[in-house]
């Protein structure tokens, strides 16, 4: 009797693990089928290389070049604000700081990745953007550069708390040795510390990134909803993402063409996703064995 | 050989640029932190006045003066504790799966890789999939329960990682003590692990459901509407059986997208609005969030094992 009810709980608990399993299985499911139709009345090679995206208009083009050229511009400019700050930060509280100090500045840093990202669209449209306008008086009211920089320091956090974690378990000795030899703390901290936690920060870097492909709401607000193919940040454009939150503000009968477009965006952002994702993986265990 | 004046310039460099580099350190971090303050500072400064007693208990309008966020608190409150409540026994008991039960084999291992490549998705294509599953294929319509769902899923990987983290920091010497009583192994868990590890799930469960009462992208994407001038129904009534359950069914809105709704228009006075919306978030999130900071580090004090 109780080996049977011990069974029936791991049974049970089994399940609810798997469901995670299923969660994956159902997002990749529904964004497949939900995309085939749209792929028998648009060639893939009309998707990949026209460079209009106007699923709504009458003369509908179906080119995701200018989706992604969105995504890729806003995630460029936050990785030049993330990566060299959120580093910096890094090795500044896990070689500099006092660990009392630091016990209270992380979580505060960490405060920045809480903030909701509608409160930062918020931000970049009203407070960074008139900013901006000051020093770049052609800027729009809707850009990428505003959209992007904001991002950046939404994912900071991202990129330092990991870094920092990876940082801090390098075991103390590597730093001793290095300091027995002459070495500064900053020749430490770059020449030793950093190429040690390198894996560790490639998987924080990761991180950063995949949260920059898939910030939907700072750029939905700030970055102004159009696809534009340009590599211009004062210019607005549109990302996947953004393209998503328009077309489910309408009302589009479900089953158009139209309709099944947010779900190949979705599907184009998804792999991605993983394949950046894979590569980070991968990335981290050739780093790994040379340990 | 170097000499002893050029030994000695060297040093110097070095210590410039090792206080240059704490230097930068510390403008890095002032950077972020600074943003942060401007952006609590911006927002303080532009909605706190316009928070009030009439601002909580009306209805969006069409008169930003008029306008209210009734609707969109108790959209979030409700589509909070629907979330809870789906995502908080599947997460624990994952967890505990994950960290009492599983061998190492490629089943579990798959489970494992898969967590970690879950949090790594973009929250909005959760919202398709959940288009796709629980509006259209279950007929769940966008209602409550479909957001509660979407979110409670989202916040699914969150809740498994910090109870792993808090069932591991239990030492053997615990089990093998149940054990040694005659205990089984569900009951070293029921009366043992999860009482001891009830703090650091508290912790998870907190940040998880801040996480999703700022989360605007995949409730949008079910079909949320933005202008909602009446509430869910009441769960408790006049007659028999007094409770009910229909208000997991209508209609809901939430703060972001109110705010998110409020932003997208013209008028300054409508900004005004987003602007107080986003101090009742911010203020709301900032103290989920310090909360679970505090609980994080009370119970890692009293924790001596």
């Amino acid at each position: 009797m109780r080996r049977l009810k011990e069974r029936i709980i791991e049974a049970i608990l089994f399940l609810a693990a798997a469901s995670s399993v299923f969660v994956t299985v159902g997002i990749v499911a529904i964004l497949v089928t939900e995309s085939l139709p749209f792929f028998e009345k648009v060639t893939l090679k009309e998707f990949l290389t026209d460079t209009e995206w106007t699923p709504l208009f009458e003369n509908a083009h179906y080119g995701i070049l200018p989706l992604l050229n969105g995504t890729f511009l806003t995630t460029m400019i936050a990785l030049i604000v993330a990566i060299p700050l959120g580093t910096i930060a890094a090795a500044f509280l896990s070689e500099y700081v006092r660990p009392g100090v630091r016990e209270v500045l992380k979580p505060i840093l960490e405060m920045l990745a809480a903030v909701p990202t509608v409160v930062y669209g918020y931000f970049a449209l009203l407070f960074v953007t008139p900013m901006l306008q000051k020093v770049i008086p052609s800027l729009g009211g809707f850009n990428t550069l505003s959209a992007g920089l904001v991002m950046g320091v939404m994912i900071i956090p991202y990129v330092s708390s990991l870094s920092e974690d990876a940082m801090r378990s390098v075991p103390g000795h590597l730093r001793e040795a290095s300091f027995a030899v002459g070495a500064s703390r900053m020749q430490t901290a770059f020449r030793v510390v950093i190429p040690a936690a390198f894996s560790g920060i490639t998987s924080a870097y990761v991180l950063g990134i995949s949260r920059a492909f898939g910030e939907t709401m700072v750029v939905a607000i700030a970055a102004g909803m159009q696809p534009n193919l340009t590599l211009n940040p004062t210019e607005p454009a549109a990302t996947i993402t953004a393209f998503i939150v328009q077309v489910s503000l309408g009302d589009l009968p479900h089953g158009s063409i139209g309709f099944r477009s947010i779900y190949v965006a979705g599907l184009s952002l998804l792999i991605l996703t993983l394949t950046f994702n894979i590569f980070g993986l991968w990335l981290r265990k050739r780093f790994q064995e040379k340990e | 050989m170097e000499s002893r004046s050029e030994l000695l310039a060297n040093i110097k460099k070095r210590q410039r640029m090792d206080f240059l580099f704490a230097f930068l350190g510390l403008l890095s971090l002032m950077f972020a932190l600074l943003t942060l303050l401007a952006l609590i500072v911006d927002l303080a400064m532009t909605g706190v006045p316009r928070i009030d007693w009439q601002f909580f208990t009306s209805f969006p309008s069409r008169f930003p003066q008029k306008a209210g966020i009734l609707s969109a608190w108790v959209g979030s409150f409700c589509i909070m504790l629907t979330t809870a409540l789906c995502a908080i026994p599947l997460g624990v008991a994952a967890g505990v799966y994950l960290e009492e039960y599983a061998k190492k084999n490629w089943l579990s291992q798959i489970i494992e890789l898969n967590i970690i490549n879950l949090a790594g998705i973009p929250s909005i294509t959760y919202g398709l999939m959940a288009l796709g599953l629980f509006v259209y294929q279950l007929k769940l319509g966008t209602s409550i329960l479909t957001a509660g769902l979407t979110l409670g899923l989202l916040v699914l990987p969150i809740i498994i990682v910090t109870t792993r983290e808090a069932i591991r920091s239990i030492p053997n010497t615990i089990r093998e003590a149940s054990y040694a009583m005659g205990a089984s192994k569900w009951q070293t868990i029921r009366y043992h692990i999860l009482p001891y590890s009830t703090g650091g799930i508290l912790t998870g469960v907190i940040i998880s459901l801040s996480r999703a009462i700022g989360e605007t992208a995949p409730l949008i994407t079910i079909g949320a509407l933005t202008f909602i001038a009446f509430l869910p129904t009441a769960p408790i009534e006049g007659h028999f059986p007094f409770v009910n359950f229909k208000w997991i069914m209508d209609p809901f809105t939430v703060m972001p997208i109110q705010m998110f709704n409020w932003l997208s228009r013209p008028q300054q006075e409508f900004h005004v609005n987003a602007a107080a919306t986003g101090v009742v978030l911010l203020v709301m999130t900032l103290i989920m969030n310090g909360g679970a900071i505090y609980l994080r580090s009370r119970f890692r004090k009293k924790m001596k094992w």
